[in-house]
């Protein structure tokens, strides 16, 4: 079910769904995308707390900015607010970059941390780039770099109602207030990851151009004691792509580590 | 009306290796670019500003960046120059593209130097810029205008403020000392001018009284101008049409063939101007979210914003001159065609003060620029003068 939580003087929209152990999702910078089948299979073994980030969906931005400081926060915020208590806390994307954010801060009212092919941190040289530009490429070329198979990412426009086309275009601009420049990091970020003492899993997927293998590499370094593994036949979106292996691997990561 | 000659001061050697390449900016690389052959045509093009003090019109100096369609990076550093070249002409700076200038007081400096140069003939355009100049300056497009109007306010304070220095700390620019010298000639602050092609521009313009310039489609000029005058009305003023500004390709002929092949040379500006790879044509956030829709909506079948009288988009990168006349992109022919386009474009959106020409583009060469600034200034102009005639201008702070 999708509600409205007033907390920290905003708003947030969330949807949960399923029983069991809570899991805090944190959705990739395309947005929440539910329907999908990822977020019904992965509620039959969590109880899922999905909210849009700020600028998302209904969610307003935190007075009117794009400080991903304040999402990490205002995450926190609502973690204390619903009373987790050895949640799982998984993020993609832009929002694996905030659930980094809020585990520097603190992994009190979290057991373990599953980032899946996240952005948020500066690897390479100055001259290097480590995240591809998405805002510097043609839609087929994004997809091509973001998808195993490019065509299931495909969205036909004309076929969305306006209110649906509103949600992408608000989507696209959100993204880019919270990671125009520094492009999509957090320069001081990887500094301080060190203090993540979470059992943590870096899930990857194989076919990603976006942030690649070696990336995940970096942040597996970073991260003491984090796992690096790969999900075949997936790019970016490995839970959209690959949903029962998303959930599998996530469930086993959890079974199988810490208490 | 005040006639604003204009020239990009292209680098046309490269187009036809930019429209192979499908886009003339951001990612057609400076290899394309011969700094000899660029020397000569700067130089060129400076003289061709000159000439136009010699003949009686003003001048109006733009920039763009990483792109072959426009040489000039910076405005005050072009208007410096012409301030010395020139006696009479008003100088427009059309204008510093301030939301992606990341030093706004810096911008006020340079203003104000400039004013003090030309002995108070500056006119200052403080303008959002193009959506594919976000990707030079690497500014953040979605959240553009807010830094756009702090920037506006944090300059104009800081022109007009005479007993500094004082305290700014605001969303983006942070300052704790800011009292800028030289302070500018014309008080509290040159002429202020913005540009846009939207309703809202207008209004917004109206609010600070400041002039508004909108360019190459009739169709966008009237509602513009129209919500400007509404507002006006409603904060209790009349603006008059030298609170408007239209900018258009002027080719003009001793003979009317003659006129319209000059504009059609200087129309490849807008041939050229739009090709520009897809990724950086629309930034998150530049546009406005119900434009973003439409576009969505439309798929492949969405045009630019130059449009016919009846509202089509017309196809910019192939129109032909009769087509660009019709839309109000180009007046041409002889001097009595060219005064009647403007005259008749002017009527239909309730008077502007300012025609922005656009008397060279691209090929059109030193000689062909030349006879069409002369003739122009000789022919067109005296009755342009006639036309919306300018209020007195308060003198110049002396």
């Amino acid at each position: 079910m999708t509600k409205m939580i007033s907390l920290a003087g905003t708003t947030l929209e969330l949807v949960e769904r399923g029983r069991g152990r809570s899991l805090l999702f944190l959705h990739p910078g395309e947005g929440l995308a539910p329907e999908r089948p990822w977020f019904d299979l992965l509620s039959r073994k969590f109880q899922v707390i999905a909210p849009s980030h700020p600028g998302y969906g209904n969610s307003p931005l935190i007075d009117g900015s794009g400080s991903v400081d304040d999402v990490a926060y205002l995450y926190l915020d609502l973690a204390a607010e619903l009373k987790l208590h050895n949640a799982v806390l998984v993020g993609t994307c832009f929002g694996g970059w905030i659930a980094a954010e809020m585990m520097v801060r603190s992994t009190a009212r979290f057991s373990h941390l599953v980032l899946v092919d996240p952005l948020g941190i500066k690897i390479g040289g100055r001259d290097e780039r480590d995240i591809a530009d998405i805002h510097a490429l043609p839609r087929a070329e994004y997809l091509r770099l973001a998808w195993a198979d490019p065509a299931k990412g495909e969205i036909d426009f004309t076929q969305l109602s306006d209110s649906e086309l509103a949600a992408i275009v608000h989507a696209r601009e959100a993204f880019a207030l919270y990671g125009w420049k520094p492009y999509m990091h957090n320069p001081r970020l990887k500094r301080w990851l060190h203090r993540i003492d979470r059992p943590t899993l870096l899930l990857w997927g194989a076919e990603d151009r976006i942030v690649t293998t070696a990336y995940g590499e970096g942040w597996r370094q970073a991260i003491p004691g984090a796992l690096l593994k790969v999900i075949p036949n997936a790019g970016h979106f490995p839970h959209w792509e690959q949903p029962e292996l998303f959930v599998e691997r996530v469930s086993a990561f959890i079974d199988n580590t810490g208490e | 009306m005040r006639v604003w000659y204009f020239s990009e001061m292209a680098y046309h050697p490269a187009w036809e290796q930019g429209l192979k390449r499908g886009s003339l900016r951001v990612v057609l690389p400076n290899n394309n670019f011969d700094p000899k052959v660029g020397h000569g045509l700067l130089d060129r093009y400076l003289d061709e500003f000159a000439l136009c003090d010699e003949v009686g019109l003003d001048i109006m100096v733009n920039e763009h960046h990483s792109t072959a369609t426009c040489l000039t990076v910076s405005v005050p550093m072009a208007l410096a120059i012409i301030a010395r070249e020139t006696k009479r002409a008003r100088l427009l700076s059309l204008g510093t593209p301030i939301a992606n200038r990341p030093d706004p007081v810096r911008v006020a400096e340079e203003m104000a130097w400039l004013d003090v140069l030309s002995g108070g003939r500056l006119e200052m355009g403080l303008v959002k810029g193009a959506p594919y100049e976000i990707a030079p300056a690497n500014s953040n497009p979605a959240n553009l205008m807010r830094r756009y109007w702090e920037a506006h306010d944090l300059i104009l304070k800081a022109m007009s403020t005479t007993d500094g220095p004082f305290n700014w700390e605001g969303e983006f620019f942070h300052y704790r000392n800011v009292n800028i010298w030289p302070r500018p000639y014309q008080q509290p602050t040159p002429p202020v001018w913005m540009t846009g092609l939207s309703v809202e521009t207008g209004r917004m313009a109206a609010e600070r009284g400041h002039v508004v310039g909108t360019l190459l489609s009739l169709s966008a000029a009237g509602p513009m101008f129209e919500a400007y005058r509404k507002r006006a009305q409603e904060l209790g003023w009349t603006a008059g049409p030298d609170r408007f500004a239209y900018a258009a390709v002027v080719g003009v002929g001793a003979t009317r063939e003659e006129g319209l092949r000059r504009a059609n040379l200087a129309a490849d500006y807008v041939r050229t101007s739009p090709v520009v790879a897809e990724a950086f044509t629309n930034p998150p956030g530049y546009n406005s979210l119900s434009a973003n829709v439409a576009m969505l909506k439309a798929g492949n079948k969405r045009g630019g914003f130059v449009r016919d009288r009846h509202g089509s988009p017309v196809e910019q990168t192939t129109a032909s001159i009769e087509q660009l006349i019709e839309s109000g992109t180009c007046f041409a022919g002889t001097p009595d065609d060219v005064y009647d386009q403007i005259k008749a474009l002017s009527d239909s959106v309730g008077g502007f003060g300012n025609l922005l020409m656009f008397g060279q583009g691209g090929f059109l060469d030193h000689k062909d620029t030349v006879a069409n600034i002369t003739l122009f200034a000789k022919e067109v102009m005296p009755r342009l003068r006639e036309l919306n005639p300018e209020p007195r201008r308060a003198a110049a702070a002396e």
